[in-house]
C-alpha cells in the first residue's frame, strides 16, 4: 500500500466514524436499528456543497448539515415514537424519501466542489501535505465529537437515554419520558452521520446522490470491528472503538483491494462489508447457542 | 395520601379478549399506611398497582395522591411521586448499567434531567453511604454491572433506589416471589426496615397469606376486579391465615382450603 492510499484509508476512515458513533447511538444505546443513515449522510453531503456553493462560511456550511441530518433522524423517530411505524420500517421510509429530497437539494445527482473554500482550505498550504493534512483536520473534528458526546452521555440526560435503550419499562417508572430520549438521540445519530456527509464532501470535492447506498452497512461494521479490538464496557473506550474501528474497516479493505491475488474490485466493497457485518452478527449467535449448554441464558438478546 | 374513586380499567375492549379488569375500586390510603394486597391469579392486582402508578390510564374514576389530581397523568410524570419495585429482578432497574448508574437514575426521579454529570460532585459518596446501609457489602462494587448481583440483591437495590428521591409511596408488585425463601425473608425485612424509615405509604402485593397478615397495618383482598375484602385495626389482628384462606376460597367459589395451602409462604 502506498503512503497516500493509507493517509486516504485513514482519512476516509475517520470521515465514516462519525457515522460509526451514530449508529452505536441508535444501534448499542437506544437499541434503536435506523438505517436513516443512508439518507441522512448524502443529505449532509448536499446540504453542506450546495451552501458551499451559495457563498456559506465552510463551518457555518456543515453545521447546517448536520442540522439537515438531524431533522431526517427526527422524521424516523417520529414515525416510529408517534404514529408507531416498526423502527425500521420508519426509517426505510426516511431514508428512500431522502433519496428524492437529495435530489431536490442539489437539484442535479450530483454538484462538484472545485474552487470553493471548504473547512480544510486554512490547513492547506501550512508545509503539510494535503494527503495527510485531511486526515488531520477530520480526526481533530472527531476527537471533538467523541470527547464532547462521550461527556453527554455521562450527563444524567445521557444517562437517561442509556436506560431507554436498555429497560424502557424501568426508564419511565423512574421518571424519564423515554420518547424524548428517542427523539433526541435519533436526531443526535442522524446529525452524526450528516456532519459526516459535509465532511465527505469537503474532503473529495462531490456531494453525489448515490453515496449514501450502504452508509448503513459500513457503520455498523465500523462499530463491530471496534467492539472486537476493543471489548470494553466503559463509554469513552466504546466510542474510541468505533473510530479505531471504521478506521481498520478502511485499510482492511485498502489491503484487500490492493492484493492483486484476491482479485477483488472496487465494485465488491459492498459484498464483502456485507458478507463481514452478517457473519459479525451470525457469530455471537452460533457461540450462544454453544454455551447455552453450560449456563442459562439471561435472555437479554432480543 | 391516595384516593381511589371508583375506578374502572378495561383491556381489549372492543375485542372478543375484552377484560373488564377493575370494576370500581375506590378506598382512601391514608399517609404512612402500609397495606397489603391479595388476591388470586388474575384479581387485579398488578392492574391496579398499574393504575396507580400510571402504567394503565383509568377509564372513569379518579384518583388523587397528596391532593393532586393524577388520573390523565402517564408513568413517567407520576415517577416523582410513586417509587416501584417489580415482582422479576431483572425489570427493575439497568443490568447493562452498574450499581451506581442505576442509583443516579433513581435519584433524578421526578427531576428534570440536565447535562450535569450523573454521577459529579460527591454523588458517589452518598451512594456509597446509603448502599453500605444495606449490609450486603455492595459499596465496594458500585462500579460494577447491576446485571453481575443475585436477584435478591438487585430487589435490596432496587428498594434503596425507591427511597432515594424522596417519593412517599412504595409500589410492591410480588418483589419477593423470585427470591428463595431466606433472601425473601431478608428482602421484606429490608422493606419493612424502609418503609418505616422513611415513613412511606406502602402498597404491597403477595400472595402468602401469611406475609399479608404480618406485614403492614391493613390488608385488601381483590376478586374479579373488586375489593372484596378491607380489614384494619383489631379486626385485622383478630384474623389468622385459616380464616383468611377460608374467606379467600369462599371467593373463589368454595374451593378446598387445601387447595390453597400451596399459596402459603
Ligand atoms: N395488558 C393487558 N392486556 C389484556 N389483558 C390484561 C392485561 N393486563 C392484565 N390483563 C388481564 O386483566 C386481568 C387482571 O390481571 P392482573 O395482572 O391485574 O392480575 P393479578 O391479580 O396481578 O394476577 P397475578 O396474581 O397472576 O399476578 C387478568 O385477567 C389479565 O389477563
Ligand atoms: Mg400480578
Amino acid at each position: 500500500m502506498t503512503e497516500i492510499a493509507f493517509f486516504g484509508a485513514v482519512e476516509i476512515g475517520l470521515v465514516y466514524a462519525l457515522v460509526a458513533v451514530g449508529v452505536y447511538l441508535s444501534f448499542r444505546i437506544l437499541d434503536f436499528p435506523d438505517l436513516t443513515v443512508d439518507g441522512s449522510f448524502p443529505l449532509g453531503a448536499a446540504v453542506c456543497a450546495v451552501l458551499l456553493i451559495a457563498g456559506l462560511n465552510p463551518w457555518l456550511a456543515t453545521l447546517a448539515a448536520g442540522l439537515a441530518g438531524a431533522a431526517a433522524g427526527l422524521v424516523t423517530a417520529t414515525l416510529n415514537v408517534r404514529f408507531k411505524i416498526l423502527h425500521l420500517l420508519a426509517s426505510i421510509l426516511t431514508m428512500i424519501a431522502l433519496f428524492s429530497v437529495n435530489l431536490r437539494v442539489m437539484g442535479r445527482p450530483n454538484v462538484a466542489l472545485l474552487m470553493q473554500d471548504t473547512v480544510l482550505t486554512p490547513f492547506y498550504g501550512l508545509g503539510v501535505p494535503d494527503h495527510i493534512v485531511r486526515p488531520l483536520v477530520v480526526g481533530l473534528v472527531v476527537a471533538v465529537v467523541v470527547l464532547v458526546l462521550a461527556r453527554f452521555l455521562a450527563s444524567e440526560f445521557g444517562l437517561a437515554m442509556r436506560a431507554t435503550g436498555v429497560n424502557a419499562r424501568m426508564a419511565r417508572a423512574q421518571g424519564v419520558n423515554t420518547d424524548a430520549h428517542i427523539y433526541a438521540g435519533i436526531a443526535l445519530s442522524n446529525g452524526l452521520a450528516g456532519l459526516a456527509g459535509a465532511l465527505f464532501a469537503q474532503t473529495n470535492g462531490f456531494a453525489d446522490v448515490t453515496t449514501g447506498i450502504g452508509t448503513i452497512v459500513v457503520g455498523l461494521a465500523a462499530v463491530i470491528v471496534g467492539e472486537t479490538v476493543l471489548p470494553s464496557r466503559a463509554l469513552v473506550l466504546a466510542l474510541v472503538g468505533c473510530v479505531a474501528g471504521s478506521i481498520l474497516y478502511r485499510l482492511a479493505v485498502q489491503v484487500a483491494l490492493s492484493a492483486d491475488a484476491i482479485g477483488l474490485q472496487a465494485s465488491d466493497l459492498n459484498l464483502v462489508t456485507a458478507v463481514l457485518v452478517a457473519v459479525a452478527l451470525i457469530l455471537p449467535r452460533l457461540k450462544a447457542k454453544a454455551a447455552r449448554g453450560t449456563a442459562r441464558s439471561t435472555g437479554t438478546a432480543k | 395520601m391516595i384516593v381511589v374513586d371508583d375506578i374502572h380499567v378495561t383491556f381489549g375492549r372492543g375485542t372478543p379478549l375484552e377484560k373488564h379488569a377493575l370494576r370500581g375500586i375506590g378506598l382512601t390510603i391514608p399517609e404512612g399506611q402500609f397495606v397489603t394486597v391479595i388476591g388470586s391469579n388474575g384479581a387485579g392486582k398488578s392492574t391496579f398497582l398499574g393504575s396507580l402508578a400510571g402504567d394503565v390510564l383509568a377509564e372513569t374514576g379518579r384518583i388523587s395522591i397528596d391532593g393532586t389530581d393524577v388520573t390523565r397523568w402517564d408513568t413517567p410524570r407520576r415517577a416523582g411521586l410513586v417509587a416501584r419495585v417489580f415482582q422479576d429482578p431483572m425489570a427493575g432497574s439497568c443490568a447493562a448499567l452498574t450499581i451506581e448508574e442505576n442509583m443516579a437514575l433513581a435519584a433524578a426521579r421526578g427531576r428534570r434531567r440536565g447535562l450535569a454529570l450523573a454521577l459529579g460532585g460527591d454523588r458517589r459518596n452518598g451512594f456509597r453511604d446509603r448502599i453500605a446501609a444495606l449490609g450486603l457489602g455492595l459499596e465496594n462494587r458500585l462500579h460494577d454491572r447491576m446485571g453481575l448481583l443475585s436477584g435478591g440483591q438487585r430487589q435490596a437495590v432496587s428498594l434503596l433506589m425507591a427511597t432515594l428521591a424522596g417519593s412517599r409511596i412504595l409500589l410492591l408488585d410480588e418483589h419477593t416471589a423470585a427470591l428463595d425463601p431466606a433472601t425473601a425473608d431478608f428482602v421484606l425485612d429490608l422493606t419493612r426496615r424502609i418503609v418505616r424509615d422513611n415513613r412511606l405509604t406502602t402498597l404491597m402485593v403477595t400472595h402468602s397469606m401469611r406475609q399479608a397478615l404480618d406485614y403492614g397495618d391493613r390488608t385488601l383482598m381483590l376478586h374479579e376486579g373488586r375489593v372484596v375484602l378491607d380489614v384494619a385495626g383489631d379486626e385485622r389482628a383478630g384474623l389468622d391465615v385459616p380464616h383468611l384462606l377460608a374467606l379467600f376460597a369462599r371467593q373463589r367459589g368454595g374451593l378446598e382450603i387445601s387447595d390453597d395451602s400451596l399459596l402459603m409462604g
